[in-house]
C-alpha cells in the first residue's frame, strides 16, 4: 500500500521531469485521479431523466433553523451538460420562482430564473458559481452538474471513509470563477459514490465539508444519497439536504425545459 | 366593508371552479389543489404638506391581500388559476379596489400551449421602463413605477418552434388606467375623471386588440419582437370641464406598436435594449430603453453580490414644453446598485436615481428588504421626487417625496 503511493509519487515526480513543457501529458497521480472521475461519470449516464423533491435545512451558528422546500427536474442531454428545472416552494415568499438551467461542461451555464409577481422570465449570468445558494451554505457550483471537464485530478491516496474503502481525490476547478481552489474528494472503490468532499477557498484553506449518507440504488444502477450534510468551518453556519420522492426515466422531453414551462411549472 | 365583500366573492367562485374540474376531469387522474395568499399592510408617509389642497397631508395606512388558488391535472398539463386581490386604503378612495389579476385555463402540449382568460403577460429586459411591456393596462394607482398591472382578458395561443415561440394574442375588454383619487397624492395637479372616457374606435372597450410576438434564445443572446394593434394602453389626458371642476379627461386612441427586445448576456455583463415604434392617428414616434447591468459577485471578500446597472430612455418626441406634447423620458439616464447580501433571511438593498439631461427633473429611489423567520417579510422604500420645470411630469409631484414600511405576511 504504502509501497505503491511511494511508487506511485516517485512515478510521478520521474514523469513530471520528463514531460515538463509538455503540458498536455499527465502524471500518473493525474492520470489515475481523472480515470477514477471518468469512471464515476460513466457509471451515472443513461439516467434519461429524474425528477426529486429537496428540502434544505439552514442552521445558523445559534442551531436556528431555517427550511427550504425545492422541487428538481432534470433531463441528461448526450454531449453536454444536463438540463435542469428547480422550483421554489418554501420560504413561501420566494413560492412559484423557479430556475432553468441548461448546463455546459466548459462554457458558462444558460440560466434564466421566472419571477411570478412580475410574470417575468429574466437570463441570468451564471458567473455567479461561488455566491450561496439561497442563503445556504451550498454555492451553486456545487449543486450544479459533475461534468469530468470541469477539473484537473490528481489521486492522493486510499483511504477508509464512511466504513468504505475510497479513493481520495483532489479536484482542481477549470473554471476562473469557482471559488475554491481545489476540492478533495472521496469515492468508494466499490461503487465510485461520492462520500465525502472538503472545498478549500480561494486562499487555500479548509472552507466546507460536505458528507453524503443514506445512499439507495434506483433502477438497479444509478445511487443517489438521501442526505448531504454540508459544514462551514470558518462561519460555523451547516446546511443539511434532504432528498425524496426520487424517479428516474419519468418521460421528461426536450420541451419540458424551456421558457414556457419554466413559467408554467410547479 | 369592502374588503368582506371581495372575500365573499371569493370563497363564492372557489368552491364552483373545484367542483367543475372535479366533474369533467376526474377521468384525467387526481385534481390537484394548491392556496397560497399574502396579506401585506403599508404605511406611508409623505415629507411634505400636500401640494394641492384635497389632498391628504403626510400619512396614509393601506393594506392588501392576495390569494391564488390553483388546480391541476393530467400531470399539471392542465391548469386553472384564480387570483383575486383587493386593496383598502386610509386616504385615497381610488386605490381602496379589487381586480382579478388572473384568472384562466391553460393546457399545455409539447410543442403548444393554450391559455384562455385573465393573466398578466410581461415582455422586456430593461430594469427603469418598462417600454415594450404592452399587454396589460397599469394599475396606476398601486404604486407610481408602473410595474403593477391589471388583469387582461385574452386567448393566447403559444407556438414552441425550433426558431422561436411565437405568441398570438386575442385581447377583448379593454381596460382603463387606475389614477389616484381627489384626496390622494403622486397625482398630476388635475383629478383623471374615471367616469366620461372615450375611445377612438366606436368599439370603446370591446374593440378586439391582436398581438403576434417571436422570441428566442440565440446562444448568448435572448431575443423578442412583436406588433400590436388595438387599444393604447396610455391615455391622452386633456383638460376639460366637469361641472365647474376642471379634471383631465382619459381618451384613448387606436395605436399600432412595433416592438424589440433584445439581451446578451456575456459574462458578468448584461446588455439590454427595448425599442418600440408607435404609430397613432394623432403622431408616430420611436423610443428606446437601452443599457447595461453588470454584477460583481462576493464584494469585500463576502458572500454579497453587487449589481450595477446604467440605462438611458430616448424618445423622437422630445421633451414635454409648451406647445409640444412630449415623453416623460426623452434624454434620461438612470444609475442603479443592488446589493444581494445572500444571507438566509435573503436581504437585499437597491438604490436608483434618474435624471433629465434637457431639463429639471431628478428621482431618487431606495429598496430594502429582508425576510423574518419563515412567513413574513419587511421592505422600507425611499422615493425621492424633484424638479423646477413645470412641463415635466415629476414637478406636480415635487412635494410627494414619501417613505413607506410594509409587513407582508405569507400564508
Amino acid at each position: 500500500m504504502l509501497n505503491k503511493k511511494m511508487l506511485m509519487s516517485s512515478l510521478s515526480a520521474i514523469a513530471l521531469t520528463l514531460v515538463t513543457n509538455v503540458s498536455l501529458a499527465l502524471t500518473p497521480a493525474e492520470q489515475k485521479g481523472l480515470d477514477i472521475s471518468t469512471e464515476s461519470k460513466k457509471r451515472d449516464l443513461g439516467w434519461q431523466d429524474s425528477t426529486a423533491d429537496m428540502l434544505m435545512l439552514l442552521r445558523n451558528k445559534q442551531g436556528q433553523e431555517s427550511i427550504r422546500e425545492i422541487k428538481i427536474k432534470s433531463l441528461e442531454v448526450d454531449n453536454d451538460g444536463d438540463k435542469s428545472l428547480t422550483i421554489f416552494n418554501k420560504p413561501r415568499d420566494v413560492k412559484g420562482t423557479a430556475f432553468l438551467s441548461f448546463s455546459h461542461p466548459v462554457e458558462a451555464d444558460d440560466q434564466w430564473l421566472f419571477l411570478p409577481a412580475l410574470k417575468r422570465v429574466k437570463r441570468i449570468s451564471s458567473r455567479n458559481k461561488s455566491g450561496p445558494f439561497m442563503g445556504s451554505e451550498f454555492a451553486f457550483e456545487d449543486l450544479s452538474s459533475f461534468e469530468v471537464e470541469k477539473y484537473r485530478y490528481k489521486y492522493l491516496a486510499d483511504e477508509e471513509v464512511n466504513g468504505l474503502m475510497t479513493f481520495k481525490v483532489e479536484q482542481f476547478p477549470i473554471d476562473e470563477n469557482s471559488g475554491y481552489t481545489r476540492r478533495i474528494a472521496w469515492l468508494d472503490k466499490q461503487e465510485y459514490r461520492i462520500q465525502k468532499v472538503e472545498f478549500y477557498d480561494r486562499k487555500n484553506s479548509l472552507l466546507k465539508t460536505l458528507n453524503f449518507s443514506q445512499y439507495k440504488q434506483y433502477l438497479n444502477k444509478y445511487w443517489r444519497a438521501d442526505v448531504q450534510n454540508m459544514v462551514n468551518h470558518q462561519s460555523g453556519k451547516s446546511t443539511e439536504l434532504q432528498w425524496s420522492n426520487y424517479q428516474f426515466k419519468t418521460g421528461l422531453k426536450e420541451s419540458d425545459f424551456n421558457r414556457n414551462s419554466l413559467k408554467r411549472v410547479r | 366593508m369592502l374588503l368582506e365583500k371581495n372575500k365573499f366573492k371569493a370563497f363564492k367562485v372557489a368552491p364552483q371552479l373545484a367542483w367543475l374540474s372535479a366533474l369533467f376531469f376526474s377521468s384525467a387522474g387526481a385534481v390537484e389543489f394548491d392556496i397560497a395568499s399574502k396579506l401585506v399592510v403599508e404605511q406611508r408617509f409623505f415629507f411634505k404638506d400636500a401640494l394641492y389642497e384635497q389632498q391628504f397631508d403626510h400619512s396614509q395606512a393601506s393594506a392588501f391581500i392576495e390569494s391564488e388558488l390553483y388546480w391541476s391535472w393530467n400531470d399539471g398539463f392542465d391548469s386553472i388559476i384564480f387570483k383575486p386581490f383587493y386593496r383598502v386604503d386610509s386616504q385615497d378612495d381610488n386605490r381602496q379596489h379589487g381586480d382579478i389579476r388572473e384568472f384562466a385555463y391553460v393546457h399545455a402540449a409539447d410543442d403548444w400551449e393554450l391559455r384562455l382568460g385573465i393573466r398578466k403577460e410581461f415582455w422586456g429586459v430593461t430594469e427603469f421602463q418598462h417600454l415594450v411591456d404592452v399587454i396589460n393596462q397599469t394599475d396606476g394607482v398601486e404604486d407610481f413605477d408602473g410595474e403593477d398591472k391589471l388583469g387582461q382578458q385574452m386567448v393566447n395561443l403559444s407556438l414552441v418552434k425550433d426558431w422561436g415561440t411565437v405568441d398570438v394574442f386575442l385581447l377583448p375588454g379593454f381596460r382603463e388606467r387606475t389614477f389616484a383619487s381627489e384626496q390622494g397624492r403622486l397625482r398630476p395637479s388635475l383629478v383623471v375623471d374615471k367616469d366620461n372616457v372615450t375611445y377612438e374606435s366606436s368599439a370603446g372597450q370591446q374593440h378586439l386588440d391582436f398581438a403576434i410576438r417571436w422570441a428566442h434564445s440565440i446562444g448568448d443572446f435572448d431575443i423578442g419582437s412583436y406588433w400590436f394593434h388595438g387599444t393604447n394602453r396610455e391615455p391622452v389626458l386633456t383638460p376639460s370641464k366637469l361641472g365647474e371642476e376642471l379634471v383631465l379627461q382619459q381618451h384613448y386612441n387606436q395605436m399600432d406598436q412595433l416592438g424589440v427586445d433584445v439581451q446578451a448576456t456575456l459574462g458578468a455583463w448584461l446588455w439590454k435594449f427595448e425599442g418600440i415604434y408607435r404609430k397613432t392617428s394623432d403622431d408616430s414616434f420611436v423610443a428606446s430603453q437601452s443599457g447595461f447591468e453588470y454584477s460583481i459577485t462576493g464584494v469585500f471578500d463576502s458572500n454579497l453580490d453587487l449589481g450595477l446597472l446604467t440605462e438611458y430612455a430616448w424618445d423622437s418626441r422630445g421633451e414635454t414644453d409648451l406647445g409640444n406634447s412630449g415623453a416623460t423620458f426623452q434624454n434620461d439616464i438612470f444609475l442603479g446598485a443592488r446589493l444581494a447580501f445572500n444571507d438566509a433571511q435573503s436581504s437585499e438593498l437597491l438604490v436608483g436615481i434618474g435624471t433629465d439631461l434637457d431639463h429639471s427633473a431628478d428621482s431618487f429611489l431606495l429598496e430594502a428588504n429582508r425576510r423574518f423567520g419563515d412567513n413574513f417579510k419587511a421592505s422600507v422604500d425611499v422615493r425621492l421626487l424633484q424638479s423646477s420645470d413645470r412641463f415635466d411630469s415629476t414637478y406636480t409631484l415635487r412635494d410627494d417625496d414619501h417613505a413607506q414600511v410594509s409587513v407582508e405576511w405569507y400564508f
